[in-house]
């Protein structure tokens, strides 16, 4: 009896310890996270509070994350240092064209792949798989050169056409996998009630996987609006210059000596990707889980 | 009956060839075309047009012979590659397993944190840590001055400015934070729960249940890592273009040189198979020892 009692109290002891020690695990938890999110964040705060600088208070030592005088010159000087506004139109450009054709090209591909045999579909689709793995550098040149036959260089055009022709090879993979989940009785019944496969794709398939298609827009949008090296590649005059290219000139010309402006205007650009991310924050975490999915 | 079979079965390859043509279109528009291509560029000093003359294996020669910047910026790569995928593998690893907890509160929020700087690492953030790495008025060098640190010249010592570009690589690591959150949450929670039965500690379930469970995704990050590590490429252009003395001088910078500064369209795509062949060895080789470390369910 005793001893009984005497096990029970030192179990009751032992998940009395086991309790407190995990509540010091979360704690620190707790205290890691925070600080790292500290680290994180903090980048962004110092890009604000530069962006509302006065000059002479952007350089100064100690450095001051509230400005004393807050000032809204930076943002409409900056601006109008170089054509911002033009750069942000032809970023707007190829992001809505390129995404656009992303999202339907590949959704088309992606039915074909889902509801249709051949045979050879299959080596096709392996070969879709492959070109996931082909190095972007090899394809860069020989790219280049066909675009400067066909007369495109310093035009918008290589950054939004290829987008057309197929919308990316994970992009097909990933829009194969959710038209699978779709019961292929749907498309039958449809075509009974006369719908061409056309129609089945396009009225009925398509706003079923259509979080699977934000998934792929918002992706293309945030990697269209940050792309470097292609408009780096393929525009040379100033009228055509993205927001990316824009801003990197604009820190070679003025931006060492200009800090205010250049955060000023980085910031700016970045805003539209802060809202995409908070509207589309759950397709951006598929997205990704699905990429880690392949591996 | 048969017949009829047929028809429908050829029919069925019609629809499959129509919805995919755009796919095999711009596979050999766009793939299959500029490979080949690229492969015949090796041998010939094609300019900017694609015009030039046969020279056999002379590209290739002069790589590995005549240019010292090849070496150069390999060297520089590989450094990026060899400090910045480990590290960001281990750091992701770790923060991941803190947000795995399933008692933490405010998970969304933690995850927004640390994903926002990935899906806006573009020239923008890129001039901001030019900023914060400013070594007169730079955050970073303020806050190590509280420890009585003088900080380096970060972007223009050619000591600190690789380091500087790792640092700041570390920090767009979200995507991966989240592909190896997902993966760990995939572990089964049963086997947890038999592990604390059996006594186990907080540290023997990491060590023996998740790590081990978690080893085919930090595997998937590993060779992705690897194969974005190699073609780093905007962050050194935009913030050093290549300096201080070509210290972060990288191999993709110097296929673009060669090919969009200098025209050498030959030689550049001789470097970028190079580069490529590379890629495929150390892949290959990391892939060869996935038996003795990546867990497989069957």
């Amino acid at each position: 009896m005793q001893v009984n009692v005497a096990i029970k109290e030192t179990t009751l002891n032992h998940y009395k310890n086991k309790r407190k020690v995990e509540t010091i695990n979360l704690i620190i938890s707790y205290i890691i996270l925070s600080l790292l999110a500290l680290v994180f964040i903090f980048p962004f705060l110092w890009m604000i509070s530069t962006a509302f600088k006065v000059p002479s208070e952007a350089y100064t030592i100690p450095p001051k994350l509230i400005p004393k005088t807050f000032t809204l010159d930076n943002f409409i000087q900056g601006w109008q240092y170089a054509d911002f506004t033009r750069y942000t139109w032809n970023t707007i450009i190829v992001t809505v064209l390129a995404t656009l054709g992303a999202v339907f090209s590949a959704s088309f591909v992606a039915y074909g792949f889902a509801r249709f045999k051949s045979r050879y579909s299959n080596i096709l689709f392996t070969i879709v798989l492959g070109t996931m793995m082909l190095p972007n550098q090899v394809l860069l040149i020989p790219t280049y050169i066909l675009f400067s036959k066909l007369g495109w260089l310093d035009t918008l055009k290589p950054l939004i056409v290829p987008s057309y022709f197929g919308g990316g090879a994970f992009n097909i993979f990933l829009l194969r996998q959710f038209f699978k989940t779709i019961p292929v009785e749907l498309d039958q019944a449809a075509k009974i009630d006369g719908a061409n496969s056309f129609q089945i794709y396009f009225k009925i398939l398509l706003p079923i996987i259509k979080p699977a298609l934000m998934t792929v827009a918002v992706m293309s949008v945030a990697f269209h609006w940050n792309d470097f090296m292609t408009p780096l590649i393929y525009l040379n005059s100033d009228e055509h210059f993205t927001l990316a290219l824009g801003l990197q000139f604009f820190q070679n010309s003025y931006g060492s000596s200009q800090v205010q402006m250049l955060m000023a205007v980085s910031l700016i650009t970045v805003i539209p990707l802060l809202i995409l991310f908070f509207i589309g924050q759950r397709y951006f975490v598929q997205g990704i889980t699905m990429s880690g999915l392949k591996g | 009956m048969k017949k009829k079979n047929t028809n429908s079965e050829k029919r069925e390859s019609r629809l499959f060839y129509l919805y995919t043509s755009p796919f095999i279109l711009g596979f050999i528009i766009f793939t299959l075309y500029p490979v080949v291509y690229s492969i015949i560029l090796i041998f010939t000093n094609a300019d900017m047009t694609g015009t030039g003359e046969f020279v056999g294996l002379a590209n290739i020669k002069k790589a590995f012979t005549g240019d010292p910047l090849f070496y150069k910026s390999l060297k520089n790569t590989l450094y990026f590659v060899v400090v910045s995928v480990p590290l960001s593998l281990v750091v992701s690893f770790l923060v991941a397993l803190l947000l795995n907890h399933k008692k933490i509160k405010g998970m969304g929020i933690f995850r927004t944190t640390f994903y926002i700087p990935y899906i806006t690492a573009g020239v923008a953030v890129t001039l901001l840590w030019g900023w914060i790495f400013n070594a007169q008025y730079g955050l970073i060098n303020y806050v190590l001055s509280f420890f009585g640190i003088t900080g380096p010249n970060w972007l223009s010592d050619g000591n600190w400015a690789m380091p500087a570009i790792i640092i700041m690589g570390l920090w767009t690591i979200g995507n991966t934070i989240i592909i190896t959150l997902a993966g760990l949450q995939d572990i089964p929670e049963q086997l947890y729960e038999s592990a604390a039965i059996d006594g186990a500690s907080r540290l023997t379930m990491v060590t023996r249940i998740t790590l081990p469970l978690a080893t085919p995704t930090l595997f998937f990050n590993l060779v992705m890592g690897i194969i974005g590590g190699f073609q780093v490429f905007m962050q050194p252009f935009v913030l050093t273009q290549g300096g201080p003395n070509y210290a972060t001088y990288t191999y993709m910078m110097h296929i673009y040189n060669n090919a969009f500064k200098y025209g050498e369209m030959g030689y550049a795509s001789t470097l970028a198979w190079i580069l490529f062949i590379i890629i495929l060895i150390i892949t290959l080789i990391v892939n060869r020892t996935s038996k003795y470390w990546v867990y497989y369910e069957n």
